[in-house]
């Protein structure tokens, strides 16, 4: 009876060991030229609270630089950012994170109030499947999915990834069961240079209103910062393209005044800020480059310290440690970054074959 | 509910839990809840619909029923009195009034099907007509819709009605369990046409925990899985690419589209009916086979006999028996004789039979003339193989070939082909451009476009191919091994590590190989649809 109970038991953890081996190897590992889907998870291994925190989509995770807000300002922040992160994705992480620390300023990239409902599941699963289980994370899910999603497939990933058996890679033996950082902080490295070049003319929409849950949801996040004495500062970033129309401009201007919260679009004051589209963005003008990014991140450090008086904690021995490590891995990355383009013409990263 | 769905088998495992939980008297009772619970998620109308087949088809078998019992009362209580001539005029009263009753549930069930499911090929038809003599005037189509499952649970139910006419069983007396034999969640979606008298027992019974019973039940279901999952949904992007644009896909490509299509159709029908029967072994439920190793047939009359057995075995007791010995067959059989002679006139029913089977086979398919001249076109060939019969006869007895395995694997391989023909009408979209390619393929067959490139623009990439070869492999593999008897039964007697070895392979296999989940069209079953 022992004897049964025992192979029992064995061939039970064979076959949980075999799933769990299986589910490793077949989830995307976004360590190659697409990184953004990493970028969620990143959070979890902070150690310490951040004075700011960044939630939206690229226009914020490629376009400020924790690390210059901590070198010029002392100022710690994190950016909690994926790729198209739908609004009621960016309140779902707020949420989340206001589970772990209170921020004193959450800044919100406008830009996603474009978009009314899910866009693509690829992106959703940059987003999701990076989170910590949570109730944040269920109600996340259920308010992202496509028609041809499945919750199951988010509890068990192996339903979703299974079909990457045919595609798998040495990337996905070699970060089988560890993962490289890829960010900073949230941050999404880029020192190379595109210019920015033509982008096609400016759509003329039939309803340039947003949609009834785009507000929705950011009456949730502006309630939520509100409920718990967070500054929300509303941006629009300055990315070039794609386009940001006026309509949706003077919406988010209207909604700022009626909500008292303070709305700068970046677009705007791009000479303030010091940005060059000829030699600041790495994509010809969707998003900024390293040098973009750092100049971007002085200007609106300076708002956070006169405006919001946010305190330097560069003299915090515990913090400045910390951000020694963090400042070190920037410099690193950076560094290699500059050697690639140096030797290349190009980041390998970032490369396809 | 998608028998491949998540939602079906999460509904599944929460009924299994449930059946053996709960007292086993009442077990029958929550089948029939689950069964419609399942039928409602496809839609709360098409209740109305298998309930009033249901309601009508209780009622008549029940009058008729009575009628059977009053007449053997009456009969036994004026044995004495009663003339022969009196007891047969009062059978035929007795009878007469059974048929009108028989008449009605055929009339109102077989309508319904017809009417929902055939008015609109009957309106293309009549548009078709107008246009041709010239007339401007078009009849507008109905929408209607189609009920899950209508063309199985009628036949079932109207099986049933005849039956009870015909005295081989009597009439149910609980209308649950008319329903839930009528509506059996397994079998609704693509058969088996199972009979009352078969399913009676074991549908209604108590059923105690029985493990190797369940996890026979399992390994079937499992097995279906990989078939539907595996193999046929995969391959169904190769057939939906050829047969979606033929005119790039033509000459050897129609034969890969006809060779594609059988195998998707086998992996997705004999799938569907191993979950079936799977899930009724699960809940001690015995289903008749629908299918015995049917590609291995030497000939196409062979081929019915164990492809969807049950339906062909539905044709032949409803339909083949009653017409080929029905009064006016008998005259005109009579009329042959005289005029032709004793073999056109003992042949003529056998004919005429058959070719109405294989019209109703046909259209029971679908409401197409795709569907109607592929059934007459397997009756046309198996009446031409019987009357061939005899030269084959000599052609086996004069080169000695009869029983060689090669032979027998030509007359295999022979069937094949001949039934993947025919198959091709399913897949075009009408009569003229199925024999417009079949001729392609036998005229411009132009081999070498299969190494142009061409295979890699089907939707299916290396690794696919790869699945399908070694899936084929697998699927012919496990046929051969059922010739000498049950192979689960075969399994179990290996060692406890062998035998789950290999479930755990085919279930690893399934998981992760199968085309389901994002990314994939997860497709219906393709007998659904009929």
């Amino acid at each position: 009876m022992r004897r049964k109970k025992m192979m029992c038991a064995l061939l039970a953890a064979a076959v949980v060991g075999s799933l769990w081996f299986l589910t490793c190897l077949l989830k995307p590992k976004y360590m190659g030229d697409i990184i953004e889907g990493a970028l969620i998870a990143e959070y979890y291994e902070e150690t310490t609270d951040h004075d700011v925190v960044f939630i939206g989509d690229c226009e914020v995770y490629e376009n400020f630089s924790p690390i210059t807000l901590w070198e010029e300002y002392g100022i710690t922040s994190y950016i909690r950012g994926s790729a198209q992160q739908l609004i009621w994705q960016s309140y779902y992480l707020l949420e989340e994170t206001l589970k772990y620390e209170k921020p004193d300023v959450v800044v919100f990239n406008v830009l996603a109030m474009k978009y009314n409902e899910p866009q693509k599941e690829a992106y959703n699963r940059m987003t999701l499947d990076g989170m910590k289980w949570s109730m944040s994370k269920v109600k996340d899910i259920k308010a992202s999915m496509m028609e041809d999603e499945n919750f199951i497939e988010y509890v068990i990933p192996l339903l979703r990834y299974h079909s990457r058996w045919s595609e798998l890679t040495a990337d996905d033996w070699k970060y089988l069961f560890h993962k490289d950082k890829v960010s900073h902080n949230g941050y999404y490295m880029r020192v190379d240079v595109k210019p920015a070049g033509t982008f096609p003319k400016d759509k003329k929409l039939g309803n340039y209103q947003f949609g009834d849950t785009a507000y929705e949801y950011l009456d949730k996040i502006t309630k939520l910062c509100k409920d718990n004495d967070i500054e929300l500062i509303l941006i629009k970033a300055p990315s070039i393209y794609p386009s940001w129309y006026d309509q949706w401009d003077q919406q988010m201007a209207e909604y700022a005044e009626k909500n008292q919260i303070r709305y700068i679009n970046f677009l705007d004051i791009q000479e303030e800020v010091g940005l060059d589209f000829q030699t600041d963005t790495y994509d010809g003008g969707l998003h900024l480059n390293l040098a973009g990014a750092e100049k971007l991140s002085k200007y609106f450090g300076n708002v956070l310290k006169e405006e919001y008086g946010l305190s330097d904690h560069r003299n915090d021995p515990e913090l400045a440690e910390i951000w020694e490590e963090k400042t070190k891995f920037y410099d690193q990355m950076k560094a290699e970054q500059e050697q690639d383009l140096e030797q290349y013409g190009y980041i390998r990263k970032f490369h396809e074959e | 509910m998608l028998f491949t769905s998540y939602e079906f088998i999460a509904f599944l495992i929460l009924l299994f839990v449930l059946y053996y939980t709960i007292p086993a008297r009442h077990q029958w009772k929550l089948l029939l809840a689950a069964s419609y619970l399942f039928y409602f998620v496809s839609g709360w109308k098409n209740c109305l619909f298998i309930l009033l087949t249901t309601i009508s088809t209780y009622f008549l078998a029940g009058k008729i029923d009575k009628l059977h019992k009053e007449q053997a009362v009456y009969l036994k209580e004026h044995k004495k009195e009663l003339s022969k001539e009196e007891r047969k005029s009062y059978k035929a009263t007795i009878k007469s009034r059974q048929w009108v009753l028989l008449l009605t549930g055929l009339f109102l069930n077989f309508g319904i099907l017809a009417v929902l499911k055939y008015t609109n090929f009957a309106i293309a038809n009549v548009n078709a007509l107008l246009s041709f003599f010239g007339s401007q005037s078009q009849i507008g189509f109905l929408k209607m819709i189609l009920p899950l499952g209508i063309s199985f649970y009628t036949f079932i139910t109207m099986g049933y009605l005849i039956d009870v006419y015909r005295g081989k069983y009597p009439a149910e007396p609980c209308i649950g369990k008319l329903a839930l034999f009528v509506s059996f969640f397994p079998q609704l979606i693509q058969g088996p046409i199972n009979r009352f008298d078969e399913m009676k027992e074991t549908l209604f019974s108590e059923h105690p925990v029985d493990v190797k019973e369940i996890g026979f039940g399992m390994e079937r279901i499992l097995w279906g899985f990989f078939k539907k999952l595996v193999i046929a949904d995969r391959i169904l992007t190769g057939v939906t690419t050829i047969i979606g644009d033929p005119e790039t896909y033509n000459g050897i490509y129609v034969f890969v589209g006809m060779m594609f299509y059988a195998l998707q159709l086998y992996a997705d029908f004999t799938g569907g009916i191993d979950i079936t029967i799977g899930i009724a072994q699960v809940l001690g439920i015995r289903v008749r086979e629908n299918f015995i190793r049917p590609y291995f047939s030497k000939n196409i009359a062979e081929y019915w006999r164990r492809w969807h057995i049950s339906l062909g075995a539905w044709f032949t007791e409803y339909i083949f028996y009653p017409v080929s010995v029905c009064q006016p067959m008998l005259n005109f059989s009579r009329f042959c004789r005289k005029h032709f002679g004793d073999y056109v006139g003992k042949r003529m029913p056998v004919y005429i039979a058959s070719l109405a089977v294989w019209f109703t086979t046909g259209i029971w398919h679908g409401a197409s003339w795709n569907f109607i001249v592929w059934g007459l076109l397997n009756g046309i060939i198996i009446i031409l193989s019987q009357e061939c019969e005899p030269l084959y006869a000599k052609f086996h007895a004069r080169f000695q070939v009869a029983g060689k395995s090669w032979y027998r694997l030509f007359q295999v391989v022979r069937t094949v082909l001949l039934m993947s023909s025919l198959r091709m009408l399913d897949c075009y979209r009408d009569v003229p451009l199925t024999f417009r390619m079949f001729g392609d393929m036998l005229i411009h067959s132009r081999l070498s476009q299969l190494f142009d490139g061409r295979m890699m623009t089907l939707g299916l990439t290396v690794s696919d191919y790869g699945v399908l070869l070694v899936g084929t492999v697998i699927l012919i593999g496990v046929s051969l091994a059922g010739r000498s008897g049950s192979i689960r039964e075969k399994l179990a007697e290996k060692p406890a590590a062998v035998r789950y070895a290999v479930l755990y392979g085919l279930f690893l296999c399934t998981l992760i190989i199968g085309a389901y989940g994002v990314g994939y069209d997860s497709s219906q079953f393709i007998y659904n649809q009929f």
